[in-house]
C-alpha cells in the first residue's frame, strides 16, 4: 500500500494516488464534484457532523445489540437466583424465595462440608498453577541459552503444541497412555517394577497433582513465548556491562536475565491472581469420574454439576453469582494492588 | 570464576561448569519436548497398527501390522460425518464473522467523530472484565431459543472485546491523513474501511483469524451445554462421548460392516478412541507449524497490551 501526504498545495497530486488507492475509474469531473461537495459540508457544517455521528453509530449498532444480548442481557438472568426456577415453569408462576439460595448454601453441614471442599479444591488447583508459575521463566531462559536456531525452533515447536488441543483430546491422549491398559502400565509391568496396573485415571489419589502436571504439559511451552520476547528485548549493554565486570554465563543469568524479566512475571502473576476463582471446566469435567469427585470439583464444575447436572439452575445461579462478585473484586484489588507497587493498573 | 582469555570473544568462552551446563540443558529440553511430543505419535502409531496390540499397549515405538481399516470403520460411524461437517462450518462461519466484526468495530471505533464513541467503546471492553455465569448463560439462551441451534456456537463469539482492542490499536499507527485523503475523493466512511483498512489489516486480522479458528474448532463446553440434539454435536463432543462408550461403539461397528472383519483390524474400544482423536487433531497438527508465528504474534499483542 502506498503511503499519501497529504498537503493544501498537493490536493491533486494526493488525489490521484488516491483514486489508484480507491480504486474506482469514476470520471474525473464528477468525482471531483461530489470531493468538493463532501468537503464543504464536512468544514463547517456542524449539522452535517452531528448527523454523520449518529449514522456511524447506527452502523455499529446492530452489533451493540448483540453484546447486550449476549453479555449484559444474561446478568438480568441473576433474577433467578432468588426464585425457586422450576425449568419447564415460566417465572412469573415460580416462588419468591429471596436470600434463601445464598442461605442454603451454609445451612446445613453437609452443604457447608460439600462447598467448604469445592473451596479447598478451587484454592488448591489455583494455588499450585500460582505456585508453578515460575517455570515457564526457566525453560525460556533454558531455551534462550541454546545457540543452535533449528534445535530451538522445533522445540519451542513441539512444546507449544499441546497448548492448541482442546482438554477433551488431552484426555483422550491420557486415557490412551495411562489406563489400566495403556502404554504406561504396559511399560512399567514389563520393566517388572509393578505386578498389578497401577490406576492413574480412576482413582481420588493425587487428583492434584495430577491436574497440575497436564496442565503443565499443555502450558509450559506457550507460557514461555512470552518470557522469550521479554529475553530478546532485554538491552545488550547489560549483559556486556556484566562480562566486563567478570559475570560468567550463571550469573549473567542472576544479575540480569532474571531481574529485567520479573516485571513481565509479575503483571501475569497479578492476571493469574484476579481469575483465582476462574479455573474453567474443561479440563476438571473431562477428567472427573466417580472416583476423584470429591478433589476434583472446582467451583466452575460444581456450578455445571448443581446447574445442569441435578436441575438445580436457581442454587446454581446463586454460586454464579458470588463468583462473579468475588472474581470482579479480586481483579479490582489486584489493579488497585498494581497501581500502587508498579504505577501502572493491569486492566 | 572464569578468568577472561585475551583474543577470545566472551560470548565464546566455556568453562568445564558450562560445558555440562549446555549438555544438561539440552537433554532437559529434549526431554521436555519428547514428552510433548510423544502423545501424538504414539496415538498416530496405534491408530493405523494391529488393534489386539495396540488394545493391550504393545505399540509404542514403531507401527505393529500397518492397516488402514481403522478409518474405514470409523468413518462409517454414525454421527461422525455430521459432527465433522459441524465442527467444519462452525470452525469456518465462526471465523470469517469475528474477523469481519472484529475489524468493523475496530475501525468504527477510531471514529472521532460517532456519537458518543468513548461510551460505547467502553461499554463493549468492559464485558471482557465481568461474567454472568453459565447457568444465568444457559438461561439467556434457552429464552433467546439458541439452544439446540446451530447459531449458539456463532453469534456469543462474535463480537470479542479483545479482538477489537487488537484492531483498533493496529487501525490507530496507520496514517489518518490516508482516510482523509480518501474522504476528499468521495469515498464513505464504509468505503474506507472496506477499500482502504481492511487490507491494511490483513497481519492483525491474521492473527486474530487463526486464534479464533482454534478456539471453535477445540470448543467443547458450548456443546456440552446448549445441545441434546445429536445432529448438532461438534468433533470434540463426539470424542468425549466416544472416550465414555467405547466399547458399545466397537459393537455396532462390528454389526454394522457386513464383510467379517480379520481379527486384527475388527474394531475396539481403543482403535476407535484412537482413530477418533487422530482425525481431531491432525487440523490443529497440519496448520499449526504454518501459523506458529501469528500465535505468537498474537500472544506478544495481548502482552502489549496486559
Amino acid at each position: 500500500m502506498q503511503s499519501v501526504t497529504t498537503t493544501p498545495a498537493g490536493g491533486s497530486v494526493a488525489n490521484e494516488a488516491e483514486a489508484a488507492v480507491v480504486g474506482s475509474p469514476a470520471p474525473r469531473s464528477r468525482k471531483d464534484r461530489r470531493a468538493a461537495n463532501k468537503a464543504k459540508k464536512m468544514a463547517g457544517n456542524i449539522d452535517y457532523n452531528k448527523r454523520h455521528g449518529k449514522r456511524l453509530f447506527l452502523l455499529v449498532a446492530p452489533l451493540l445489540i448483540m453484546v447486550v444480548l449476549f453479555s449484559y442481557l444474561p446478568l438480568l438472568g441473576w433474577v433467578y437466583a432468588f426464585f425457586d426456577y422450576q425449568p419447564p415453569l415460566p417465572l412469573s408462576e415460580c416462588d419468591f424465595v429471596g436470600f434463601h439460595w445464598f442461605t442454603f448454601l451454609v445451612s446445613s453441614p453437609a452443604q457447608l462440608k460439600t462447598i467448604g471442599q469445592v473451596l479447598i479444591n478451587t484454592f488448591a488447583m489455583s494455588g499450585l498453577n500460582i505456585l508453578t508459575s515460575f517455570i515457564p521463566v526457566i525453560f525460556a531462559i533454558a531455551l534462550n541459552e541454546i545457540r543452535c536456531k533449528w534445535f530451538k525452533n522445533l522445540i519451542q515447536t513441539l512444546t507449544t503444541l499441546p497448548n492448541f488441543i482442546s482438554w477433551v483430546l488431552v484426555y483422550s491422549i491420557a486415557f490412551a497412555m495411562f489406563s489400566s491398559s495403556g502404554m504406561v502400565n504396559e511399560l512399567l509391568q514389563n520393566l517388572h517394577i509393578i505386578s498389578a496396573p497401577i490406576k492413574f485415571l480412576d482413582s481420588g489419589d493425587h487428583t492434584w497433582l495430577k491436574m497440575l502436571l497436564w496442565n503443565m504439559w499443555k502450558g509450559i511451552g506457550w507460557g514461555s513465548i512470552m518470557y522469550l520476547a521479554g529475553i530478546a528485548g532485554i538491552d545488550q549493554e547489560l549483559y556486556e556491562a556484566a562480562q566486563v565486570d567478570g559475570a560468567n554465563r550463571f550469573q549473567q543469568i542472576i544479575h540480569v536475565t532474571v531481574p529485567q524479566l520479573l516485571p513481565t512475571y509479575f503483571v501475569l502473576l497479578m492476571l493469574s491472581i484476579s481469575n483465582f476463582l476462574n479455573n474453567g471446566m474443561d479440563q476438571y469435567y473431562v477428567f472427573q469420574n466417580s472416583f476423584n469427585k470429591d478433589w476434583i470439583q472446582v467451583l466452575d464444575l460444581y456450578v455445571y454439576n448443581v446447574g445442569l447436572g441435578q436441575s438445580s439452575l436457581s442454587l446454581g445461579t446463586a454460586i454464579s453469582i458470588l463468583k462473579s462478585l468475588v472474581s470482579v473484586a479480586l481483579l479490582f484489588t489486584v489493579n488497585w494492588l498494581s497501581k500502587r507497587t508498579r504505577g501502572v493498573g493491569i486492566v | 570464576m572464569a578468568k577472561v582469555k585475551k583474543g577470545i570473544s566472551p560470548a565464546m568462552r566455556r568453562t568445564p561448569g558450562e560445558k555440562a551446563y549446555n549438555v544438561f540443558n539440552i537433554i532437559f529440553l529434549s526431554l521436555f519436548a519428547l514428552i510433548c511430543a510423544y502423545p501424538f505419535y504414539y496415538l498416530i502409531i496405534n491408530s493405523f497398527s494391529d488393534n489386539n496390540a495396540s488394545a493391550a499397549g504393545d505399540v509404542m515405538w514403531w507401527f505393529k501390522g500397518f492397516h488402514l481399516e481403522n478409518y474405514k470403520n470409523v468413518l462409517s460411524l454414525d454421527g461422525l460425518a455430521t459432527a465433522a461437517w459441524i465442527s467444519v462450518a462452525r470452525t469456518i462461519i465462526g471465523t470469517v464473522l469475528t474477523v469481519l466484526a472484529s475489524a468493523y468495530l475496530g475501525f468504527m471505533f477510531t471514529q472521532k467523530s460517532m456519537w458518543h464513541r468513548t461510551f460505547w467503546y467502553r461499554f463493549v471492553i468492559i464485558t471482557m472484565y465481568f461474567n454472568a455465569g453459565l447457568i444465568p448463560m444457559f438461561i439467556t439462551m434457552k429464552n433467546l431459543h439458541l439452544t439446540n441451534n446451530f447459531w449458539v456456537y456463532i453469534l456469543p463469539a462474535v463480537v470479542q472485546p479483545f479482538n477489537i482492542i487488537l484492531v483498533k490499536t493496529f487501525i490507530e499507527s496507520i496514517p489518518p491523513s490516508l482516510q482523509e485523503a480518501a474522504e476528499m475523493d468521495g469515498a464513505g466512511t464504509l468505503t474506507v474501511f472496506t477499500r482502504i483498512i481492511l487490507p491494511m489489516c490483513t497481519p492483525i486480522l491474521a492473527t486474530v483469524g487463526i486464534f479464533s479458528a482454534v478456539n471453535q474448532w477445540n470448543s467443547f463446553q458450548d456443546t456440552l451445554i446448549y445441545m441434546t440434539d445429536s445432529k448438532l454435536y461438534s468433533l470434540q463432543y463426539l470424542l468425549y462421548t466416544y472416550i465414555n462408550q467405547a466399547s458399545a461403539l466397537a459393537n455396532a461397528a462390528k454389526a454394522s460392516s457386513a464383510n467379517v472383519a480379520a481379527l486384527a483390524s475388527a474394531a475396539t474400544p481403543t482403535s476407535i478412541r484412537m482413530t477418533v482423536s487422530v482425525i481431531v487433531v491432525l487440523p490443529i497438527m497440519f496448520t499449526y507449524p504454518f501459523f506458529q508465528r501469528f500465535f505468537v504474534k498474537g500472544m506478544m499483542l495481548g502482552a502489549v497490551k496486559g
